[in-house]
């Protein structure tokens, strides 16, 4: 092939792949023989040998895995009530859905095994040989431009209010909202609203037309209804609920957030930033850390409420401050919550002698640092160290609202160290957020147990948290790696001075040559000047 | 020429025939006029309904006077049961259609509650959700051999959906106020009946036959009874449910 051809192919290539093709009426060669058996290597663990997603691990996971047996789907392009498209059953295998157990499929299973499973998975509900079942796709209009514009915005917010999102997902967004306690799924399981800041998480895809198709079809089987009939009843235009969708996906950052292994806490000339209004905090890069359920000490804990955690750090010539920000749905203890709480707990089987009982509980977070800079890669380990190489840390409990410091000697031993060793904590809760400002000195007396900051080093750092809310207390956690801090050396003056210094010497010398090369020619006349040219140099 | 005639004829015929099946089919056909008649009485200690808290909604708190409660188990004074579905279980004929109504049926979202609580509906027959409190509802329906639906209706305003397939009962819900629920029993048939404040039902216009009749409550569950009538009779058929 000549290279012009190879080149018109690749641009048709591009070109047909960013067209939405239309949904193929039927996908040609479905083999429900071997999508049984691609189904049952990789799906029936979940999802049930029977399809009704009541596989082995399904009792450990909120949200379940799917019941194919209804046929109730959640991320679909056809009406509420109506089946989904093949394309979208296939949609949910290809990619996944971000923020459940639900991994994507594509690059794991060949195209055609992919649409076998999906032929076989159709197998177990009636409804997909219902000849009376009309599957038809939603016609979605185009984005409209200006997505970020201030008016688009501004509609968009006045419309999350008056279509009342806010009654689930919470006045800011992150699904606090006054009716959030009491959320089931049709089956009776507890199910948070989405916490609209972390769009990564959002099942069906993060983008604006994404949120727009989940805005018209509802995610079936959940609270999330559809918004259509207000566009037939003319309560809002369709502009109106892009305008929407737009807003929603303001709140969470353009990109999901990449992980980075090092926090850089820079120098500050100025004061500590103690408190976590501090505007000092707007100019410090923030850094994410995912949090995932604690599973390897029993009782272990699947269903996590706290996705992750914003860190921030400074430090000063003699002192440190952190601030960890995370979404939280309730400021708890709160018995506004506490049904939720016996939903979560009975839906989990527990692997804990005594079944947790629900009660109310404090939110609680830590950090945890080896008790000493290691020399090499060597680190305690991460699951709060063990009873011989114990970790030091510092944990802080909404209820009473305190802060300890500590060894923690393994999951569910920790000895806090004296009163006077306790980090400084400043903590507010609003509107399903919680921001904690830690700060400790650098240099402290108790050197054996509490870890000595020092700048230009990497400090092993990890995070856990705990959403008392959610049932979660001692192993029934959140858990992040291992981590870095590393606390930026002030730049010495030398830095600056060196390359200015480097520069005058060149000129200098470059001078002198050509002086002595002038000279050399008979040329007096500059001399003069050049003489008076070089103290200069000795100025700087 | 003669077979011409004879081929008309027999054309003719099964024109008459089809015609007078086709006129016959949509007219409601195993309609007749017999009548089942009861009460659904109530025994023991009557069960208290909890108390609903709607300080989150002033709109629909302010129309009440006293603590609104759930409508799980509704007593009347004479001491029979409110909101149990009576229908015709089994005894129609298996090839009897019965023709589905144009007009709809209301349920109303009035002060936070579903009004009425238990209502029936035929296959087909469209069901109007009305929004009388211009605040937030989502109506779901949970049915089973229904699809489900869940479609948000912020304001005041109605929207109306069907229901495909026979089903006692769907369960009506609005997640923004997780205590409204109600019942819909969906039917191929008009042979039902809601109790309603004095605690009797009325299935009228039954053809001869004997019929399974069974009586559906949101908390005792189901209890059914044989009637057999004829022509225009009318029998009673009462029911009893206990405190549990």
């Amino acid at each position: 092939m000549t290279e012009r051809g190879l080149l018109l192919r690749v641009t048709l290539l591009v070109a047909t792949a960013s067209v939405p093709l239309p949904a193929p009426r039927s996908l040609v060669a479905q083999d429900t023989t071997a999508g049984k058996r691609v189904y049952v290597k990789w799906c029936a663990g979940c999802h049930g040998d029977a399809g009704a997603g009541d596989g082995p691990a399904a009792s450990h996971m909120l949200p379940r895995p799917r019941d194919f047996t209804g046929a109730i789907y959640k991320i679909r392009t056809t009406a509420s009530g109506q089946l989904p498209t093949d394309q979208d059953v296939l949609r949910s295998i290809d990619e996944g859905l971000p923020g459940t157990a639900m991994p994507a499929w594509k690059e794991r299973l060949s195209e055609r095994e992919r649409r076998d499973v999906l032929a076989y998975l159709k197998t177990f509900s009636a409804f997909f040989q219902d000849t009376s079942q009309h599957i038809v796709p939603l016609t979605f209009s185009k984005e409209p431009g200006g997505a970020t514009s201030v008016e688009a915005l501004r509609v968009g917010r006045q419309f999350y209010d008056s279509i009342g999102c806010w009654k689930c997902h919470g006045k800011a967004g992150r699904g606090d909202g006054p009716s959030a306690p009491t959320l089931k799924t049709d089956p009776g399981e507890p199910i948070f609203a989405a916490d609209l800041h972390q769009s990564w998480r959002f099942r069906g895809g993060a983008s604006a037309a994404d949120i727009y198709r989940r805005l018209r079809t509802g995610l079936d089987g959940t609270p999330m209804p559809s918004f259509s009939d207000l566009i037939d009843q003319k309560f809002l235009t369709d502009e109106q609920l892009w305008r929407v969708a737009q807003y929603v996906r303001s709140l969470s950052p353009e990109r999901a957030p990449e992980v980075r292994d090092v926090i850089h806490a820079p120098r500050l000339l100025g004061g500590l930033p103690r408190s976590p209004d501090d505007s000092a905090w707007a100019r410090v890069e923030r850094y994410w850390f995912p949090l995932v359920g604690q599973v390897i000490r029993k009782p272990r804990w699947f269903a996590p409420a706290v996705a992750g955690v914003w860190v921030q750090a400074v430090h000063t010539r003699d002192s440190l401050a952190l601030r960890l920000e995370w979404d939280d749905r309730s400021q708890s203890p709160d018995t506004a919550w506490l049904e939720f709480e016996r939903r979560v707990l009975d839906h989990l089987v527990s692997d804990d002698s005594v079944a947790a009982r629900a009660e109310l509980q404090p939110d609680e977070i830590a950090v945890e640092f080896p008790r000493s800079i290691p020399a090499g890669m060597e680190r305690p380990y991460f699951l709060m160290g063990t009873a011989t190489d114990p970790v030091y840390q510092w944990r802080w409990t909404s209820a009473p609202r305190q802060a300890a410091a500590g060894l923690a000697r393994g999951v569910g031993r920790f000895d806090a160290l004296g009163a006077g060793s306790a980090p400084g904590a400043e903590a507010r809760f609003a509107d399903g957020q919680w921001r904690l400002v830690f700060t400790r000195a650098l240099a402290t007396a108790d050197t054996a147990n509490e870890l000595q900051f020092e700048a230009g080093r990497a400090i092993p750092v990890a995070f856990f948290a705990w959403d008392g809310s959610n049932g979660e207390h001692d192993t029934r956690m959140a858990v992040s790696a291992w981590y870095f801090l590393a606390l930026d050396q002030p730049t010495p003056p030398r830095v600056y001075l060196s390359p200015v210094v480097a520069m005058a010497v060149t000129l200098g010398l470059g001078m002198l040559v050509a002086v002595r090369a002038q000279r050399r020619a008979g040329a007096g006349g500059p001399e003069g000047y050049i003489a008076r040219g070089l103290p200069r140099r000795h100025d700087a | 020429m003669r077979k011409l005639g004879s081929i008309a004829a027999v054309a003719g015929a099964v024109l008459v025939v089809a015609l007078a099946a086709w006129t016959r089919q949509p007219a409601a056909d195993p309609q007749g006029a017999a009548t089942v008649t009861g009460k659904v009485k109530f025994t023991g200690a009557k069960p208290v309904n909890p108390s609903i808290d709607m300080s989150e909604e002033p709109k629909c708190k302010a129309k009440y006077t006293t603590t609104p409660t759930k409508e799980i188990v509704v007593v009347n004074p004479n001491g029979t049961l409110a909101n149990v579905f009576v229908y015709v279980k089994a005894g129609l004929p298996a090839s009897a259609k019965y023709e589905t109504p144009k007009t709809g049926v209301l349920i109303d979202q009035d002060g936070c509650h579903y009004r009425p609580h238990v209502l029936g509906i035929m296959v087909g027959q469209p069901l109007e959700i009305k929004n009388s409190d211009g605040i937030l509802h989502n109506i779901k329906a949970k049915g089973v051999k229904n699809r489900p639906f869940n479609i948000s209706q912020p304001t005041t305003m109605t929207s109306t959906r069907t229901f495909s397939a026979p089903e006692v009962m769907v369960p009506l819900e609005c997640n923004v106020h997780g205590w409204m629920q109600a019942y819909l029993g969906v039917l191929p048939h008009p042979f039902y009946a809601v109790t309603g404040a004095d605690g009797s039902f009325t299935i009228k216009g039954l053809p001869p036959g004997t019929y399974t009749i069974e009586a559906w409550h949101e908390k005792y569950g189901t209890q059914t009874a044989t009637v057999t009538v004829a022509g225009t009779e009318s029998k009673t058929q009462d029911f009893t449910f206990a405190a549990k």
